[in-house]
């Protein structure tokens, strides 16, 4: 039974060794690519020999020195991402050879302009709606990435490796979404608080497959302990699931005000969890038809009209038999936070909505307002 | 009648406390069989969990009552963690089980559906069904906008106290628009230079929170019969301009100030009948 805990144990620690893999990388003469959001073709970096690492955007210490070029009112996983990069704090960025950036906002897309002056940062135009017109857009930005890491890296980018790649990246989609399905059982075999270290885990293993089958282990040990008995979560505790803006570290404190107050977090359907891994890249296309397809239909609020988005949480509330929703909404995030109002009418069970900022000076608020929202479902 | 067990001997009577830890007072209420028999307030202070402590303590020395003959305790509010109890629950569904107990017609229909709150430091907006279940509600942001705390502020610029903003002549209150507690001071610094009447701005003082409260109330989705809990809604003036902005009338108790530590006594009783084995609570 402690298999478990030994399992997130080495998981946990492996997390905080991610920058001197990375340094080790270099070192061997490996380049890095540095990536900020779920639109990014890993797929693409990857068949040029690359490591995609998604670059650090959610702690609070780098956003003071951000304010001093960027306003005060903007959303803190921008205002952290330039911060980490102004102050040389983010190990990842110090290593990356180049960062690939999308315009999936506003805000985003003009702090690249400031990140330029940085590290090389290369933009890929994305569309905001899903049309035959917009794939055909979005595979042209994708080929024109590859040419641009083909340049900036010296390597020529094959159809082979892309298969590669792509059947390889659907592996590990497969793998996440069986980890995450655990949790549609009732009482959960999981907590939230875990299957978010777990995220974090596998975002900072860069591809390793041995990284990848730790993963697959602690599936099927949660399975096998949970068959035989084993709960890690009280039966008491209200399902809820996660939507709104891009987690992270300082962010933990809402799900800690969540799972500390009676409920359960049985799914995020958010970037760092579902919403970009729950389709797979059809292998049978031509592959950078193929790539374009699969992103532009990643439904975050950037697209207009992201109906698909909608029906997803509807789906997810279904499956993981969610009793509650709550949508994290990241201060200044206009197109999540706007989106908010169709949540609640679609979700069809309780939904509250918290816009916080990565400070931690709200901690004792969500503990009342979370405790309040698990109250609430009697 | 005498309540009695399924043996038919006479049942122990079931005693409980609830404990309201507020940022500026300590509200304790002692109950009996699901009846209010004795309360006390005491200011918080800078010791939540020792003032929530005494509290308790005070109920059941001047009731003689020893705390094994105690069934349950629940604490509520921003200090519920600091203080010694059997189960711990949010100030939201307190709020709504004290505002039933305080608002109820007859014996059991529940003569509220929208809550208003608002203490020293929150201001909350909570709706209620018709059997008085909680199915929504609000909190303001972590700023002071439209609290008790905003308007202990503003009586400290005008050199008056909280109980002068409720004693105001029917005049026409002056706007006061900032509801940033930093701002509005520095409107009423500006606004008393150029000679605006003192009561005049009191009264705006308080329309900004009934401004705000109304906001909350109309979000949350206001149905009637509305109550006003919480400190703050001692104030008559403030009572009189929120009825004006919503154009229905806002209940009030004499003893709204308790409605968080009724709520908590109340389910501690709940808690503690069903089961004496009673699990601990979220």
């Amino acid at each position: 039974m402690h298999d478990i805990d030994t399992i997130l144990e080495t998981m946990r620690e492996a997390i905080p060794a991610g920058p001197v893999r990375i340094k080790e990388a270099v070192e061997a003469g490996r380049k890095v690519v540095g990536c900020y959001c779920a639109y990014t073709p890993y797929e693409v970096i990857r068949a040029a020999g690359a490591i995609p690492a998604v670059l650090c955007a959610t702690s609070e210490k780098p956003i003071a020195a951000a304010e001093e070029h960027l306003p005060r009112n903007l959303c803190p996983l921008i205002k952290a991402s330039y911060g980490f990069a102004l102050t040389d704090t983010c190990p990842y960025f110090h290593f990356c050879d180049l960062v690939v950036g999308e315009t999936t906002c506003d805000g985003k897309k003009k702090m690249y302009e400031l990140l330029n002056r940085l590290k090389p940062t290369y933009v890929m135009q994305l569309p905001q709606t899903v049309s035959e017109d917009a794939v055909e857009q979005w595979r042209v930005e994708i080929e024109r990435l590859a040419r641009r890491l083909e340049e900036a890296l010296g390597v020529t980018i094959t159809e082979e490796a892309l298969r590669r790649e792509i059947a390889w990246r659907n592996e590990e989609r497969r793998t996440m979404t069986e980890f995450y399905a655990l949790s549609r059982r009732n009482p959960a075999p999981i907590s939230g608080r875990d299957v978010h270290m777990v995220n974090e885990f596998f975002r900072l293993s860069f591809g390793d497959p041995e990284a990848l089958e730790l993963i697959r282990t602690l599936t099927l040990r949660l399975r096998e302990n949970y068959d035989a008995g084993e709960r890690r979560v009280s039966p008491d505790a209200r399902r809820i699931i996660v939507t709104g803006c891009p987690t992270g570290k300082s962010v933990e404190k809402v799900f800690d005000a969540i799972e500390e107050n009676g409920g359960v977090i049985v799914a995020f359907e958010n970037c760092g969890g579902i919403k970009p891994s729950y389709e797979l890249t059809d292998e049978s296309l031509p592959p950078y038809e193929a790539l374009a397809r699969k992103y532009l239909g990643i439904p975050c609020s950037c697209m207009t009209p992201n109906d698909k988005r909608l029906d997803l949480l509807e789906g997810l509330v279904g499956d993981y038999a969610a009793e509650g929703v709550v949508d994290l909404i990241l201060q200044a995030c206009h197109t999540y936070n706007v989106e908010t109002f169709q949540v609640h009418e679609r979700v069809g069970v309780p939904c509250i909505t918290v816009e916080t900022d990565y400070y931690q000076g709200d901690v004792e608020q969500l503990a009342t307002r979370m405790g309040a929202f698990v109250e609430m479902m009697g | 009648m005498e309540a009695r067990d399924r043996g038919g001997a006479p049942a122990r009577p079931l005693w409980t406390i609830g404990v309201d830890i507020g940022s500026v007072a300590v509200k304790a209420v002692l109950m009996r069989d699901g009846e209010w028999i004795d309360r006390r307030v005491a200011p918080t202070g800078w010791n939540p969990g020792e003032a929530g402590d005494e509290a308790c303590a005070e109920l059941l020395r001047r009731n003689a009552l020893d705390p094994e003959g105690l069934g349950r305790t629940v604490a509520t509010g921003y200090g519920r963690n600091a203080v010694k109890a059997d189960g711990r629950v949010t100030e939201i569904s307190c709020h709504a089980m004290g505002a039933r107990y305080l608002f109820r017609d007859g014996d059991e229909r529940c003569g509220v559906r929208t809550i208003l709150d608002i203490g020293g430091q929150d201001s909350k907006a909570i709706a209620l069904d018709r059997d008085g279940n909680v199915v929504n509600f609000l909190m303001n942001d972590k700023c002071a906008a439209g609290t008790g705390r905003f308007l202990q502020n503003m009586a400290m610029m005008l050199g008056c106290t909280l109980e002068d903003f409720s004693a105001l002549p029917d005049i026409e209150p002056h706007a006061v628009s900032s509801m940033c507690t930093v701002f509005a001071e520095s409107e009423v610094v500006g606004l008393l230079a150029r000679g605006v009447d003192k009561r005049a701005l009191s009264l705006g003082l308080l329309d900004s929170v009934a401004s705000r409260a109304e906001g909350m109330l109309r979000r949350v989705g206001l149905h009637e019969p509305v109550a006003f809990t919480g400190g703050v809604s001692r104030s008559r003036n403030l009572v009189g301009l929120l009825e004006r902005r919503l154009g229905c009338a806002v209940r009030v108790s004499p003893d709204s100030q308790f409605a968080g530590a009724l709520g908590a006594a109340l389910l501690a009783q709940k808690q503690a009948r069903r089961g004496r084995s009673a699990p601990e609570a979220r």
